[in-house]
């Protein structure tokens, strides 16, 4: 009994400080941006608090707050989704094919980008995608004649700078589940005579799920909330609801707004995760 | 009682007489580096009057009432954006100016000079002294500006118009190509329609100066929107081909007055500051040296050199005659404006 006393006691003394620090960082000021999402009026000036539900109303009576968080979900999706196609054949080559200081080499070239501020990479794509830019004058050099190519301001321009920003995190989690397989199951369902399509599609893939998931939500969570990189790549095409967010709480300080925008945003998010959830539960299972 | 009247009058003069020429301190309040302290203007006036001149500074309009709040009588002179004058003389915190004490008031440009922002119930409360414009800046190796704002609007240009990605510049804007008071428009519908209908103009978003200069030298565009000292800028300092058209339905502009403070110790003196700031003497030095806004002295406009930008495009009467000058905004208003500009850029995402 008292060995059991003191264990309880060690867990609390080791695990306590990690949950007053989550505590502290993250249910707080979300709990006071929750209070502030229910009010009728932002932190500032002279006025009494009041309750108020109008601030979530105006999401579902105004359709262009409706259309622009559709439009993030979509673009959530598109980089996630060219994340994977890039992220995976990518991870898959890493973990299974390359050994040694090759390895580490490219790791170096993957993360180096996280090394980077995010602003000066959103800016260096700029200077890539305009018109008598990097790009098009490597183009040019190529292939003379073509017409200008001008991606600034345009919705591929968008996604061009998030999966550049989002990938490494695919890589990272696709490379860890796929280092973890057993080269053993390979050789025993080659040995049985599986095509390596075959050995892809039912052995090496549902392994990689867990990896998949876990890249996915790291960028699809980050990606539908984002708003610098809509704004600067996008410019008049780069209006979403992270920008609208943001500029309630800079441009008019109209904190309510902003608070009830982004957890209808959570609220989204939670609702897909849970939605996704047992089926990836169940894909585990059968695997 | 005639005769004790004209006794005290004697008195009055005597002990004006009898006091020397230096009365004393004019103590200014204004932005920091924004005129009034530059070192050879002030040099200038205390050589001519004998007053001293004294400098505090704010960082914002809302700074400028407090300091006059709580410290009444500690200043003379205060610059005071014409968009809250009205207000300061409500509080009390300046004074009625007589516009005979200032020698220059006649050369002032009448629609600066006589705007409803610096009068309360018949009194003078600020004497015009610098203003600008935000209003569309065009290629004048490409484009014929006409004298309409709708040439932002013009298929002609379609593809080839940039905007300041700013809620409130784009209303206003809309509420004057829509024949509206741009401060308290009545018709949003009106501004909504508007600012979609510029869709197919828009090339891009502008968000600096310098990112201004960089996109019109690569011709990323022909017409765009523009601050009136920027475009002067642009065009004097970067020789880029920048003219800027003041439209026939009118501009944004601010306006900034020079007042008298409520308590002030040295009126006089306060007066004489003002009206030497409001003299061609001090704006074309200022211009010309350092770079000034335009000034509200049609006369000291007209004594800049010939090709000088304040003096080209500000300096005609007939433009600054429909200027709309911006009033402050309440937050409701600031949240009205925010949300028909976030609901036409998400038209312009589709």
């Amino acid at each position: 009994m008292r060995i059991e006393t003191r264990r309880r006691w060690a867990i609390a003394w080791l695990t306590g400080p990690a949950y007053l620090w989550l505590a502290v960082t993250i249910f707080l000021p979300l709990s006071a941006m929750l209070y502030f999402s229910f009010q009728k009026k932002g932190p500032f000036g002279r006025h009494a608090s009041e309750f108020s539900l109008k601030h979530y109303e105006a999401f579902f009576t105004k359709g262009y707050l409706q259309d622009l968080m559709w439009r993030s979900l979509e673009m959530g999706f598109h980089v996630t989704g060219l994340c994977i196609l890039i992220g995976f054949p990518a991870a898959y080559w890493l973990a299974r094919r390359i050994h040694g200081r090759w390895r580490e080499a490219l790791f170096l070239l993957i993360v180096l980008p996280f090394w980077s501020n995010a602003l000066v990479r959103v800016f260096s794509w700029t200077i890539v995608l305009r018109p008598d830019g990097v790009l098009d004058r490597a183009v040019h050099l190529v292939i003379p004649g073509l017409p200008t190519i001008d991606l600034t301001d345009s919705y591929a321009a968008i996604i061009i700078g998030l999966v550049h920003s989002y990938l490494p995190y695919m890589i990272l989690t696709c490379f860890l589940s796929l280092q973890a397989i057993d080269e053993s199951l390979l050789e025993a369902a080659r040995s049985l005579g599986a095509r390596s399509w075959t050995i892809l599609g039912r052995i090496i893939l549902p392994l990689a799920v867990p990896g998949l998931a876990a890249g996915s939500i790291l960028i699809f969570v980050p990606v539908i909330g984002s708003f610098f990189e809509p704004r600067l790549l996008g410019g008049p095409k780069g209006t979403v609801i992270g920008t609208v967010i943001e500029e309630q709480f800079t441009v008019v300080s109209n904190w309510p707004l902003g608070g009830a925008l982004s957890f209808i945003l959570l609220a989204i998010v939670l609702l897909i995760l849970a939605v996704s959830a047992p089926v990836l539960k169940n894909h585990m299972r059968t695997t | 009682m005639r005769t004790s009247g004209l006794f005290a009058s004697a008195l009055l003069a005597a002990a004006v007489a009898a006091q020397p020429l230096a009365a004393g301190e004019v103590r200014v309040l204004n932005w920091q580096g924004y005129g009034t302290d530059e070192a050879w203007g002030v040099e200038a006036f205390e050589a001519a009057t004998g007053h001293t001149v004294v400098h505090d500074y704010f960082n914002s309009e809302q700074e400028m009432l407090t300091k006059l709040r709580t410290s009444p009588g500690a200043y003379d002179v205060v610059l005071i954006n014409s968009a809250f004058t009205i207000q300061a003389a409500e509080e009390g915190l300046i004074q009625p100016i007589d516009s005979a004490a200032i020698s220059n008031f006649g050369d002032l440009s009448p629609g600066l000079r006589d705007a409803a922002e610096f009068r309360l119930d018949g009194d003078l409360y600020g004497v015009a002294w610098t203003w600008g414009l935000t209003s569309i800046a065009y290629d004048t190796e490409e484009v014929d500006p006409g004298n309409s704002i709708d040439i932002l609007w013009d298929p002609a240009h379609a593809g080839n118009v940039a905007v300041r990605d700013d809620s409130v510049e784009n209303v206003y804007l809309a509420a004057l190509a829509t024949g509206q008071n741009m401060n308290a428009p009545d018709d949003l519908d009106a501004i909504r329609q508007k600012l979609r209908d510029l869709k197919p103009q828009i090339r891009t978003f502008w968000s600096s100066e310098d990112e201004w200069n960089k996109e019109f030298a690569a011709d990323a565009f022909d017409v765009a929107v523009y601050w009136s000292g920027s475009a002067s800028r642009s065009a004097k300092a970067y020789g880029l081909p920048v003219g800027y058209l003041i439209p026939e339905e009118g501009a944004i502009a601010w306006l900034d007055g020079l007042s008298l403070a409520a308590g002030s110790a040295n009126p006089e003196g306060a007066l004489q500051f003002i009206d030497y700031m409001v003299s061609p003497d001090h704006f074309v030095r200022w211009d010309t040296e350092v770079g000034a806004p335009a000034s509200a002295n049609g006369v000291a406009m007209n004594q800049l050199p010939e090709d000088a930008f304040n003096r080209q495009v500000l300096g005609d009467p007939a433009a600054t005659a429909n200027l709309q000058f911006m009033a402050p905004l309440s937050d409701e208003t600031r949240e009205t404006f925010l949300e028909i500009w976030e609901e036409t850029k998400a038209w312009y995402a589709e």
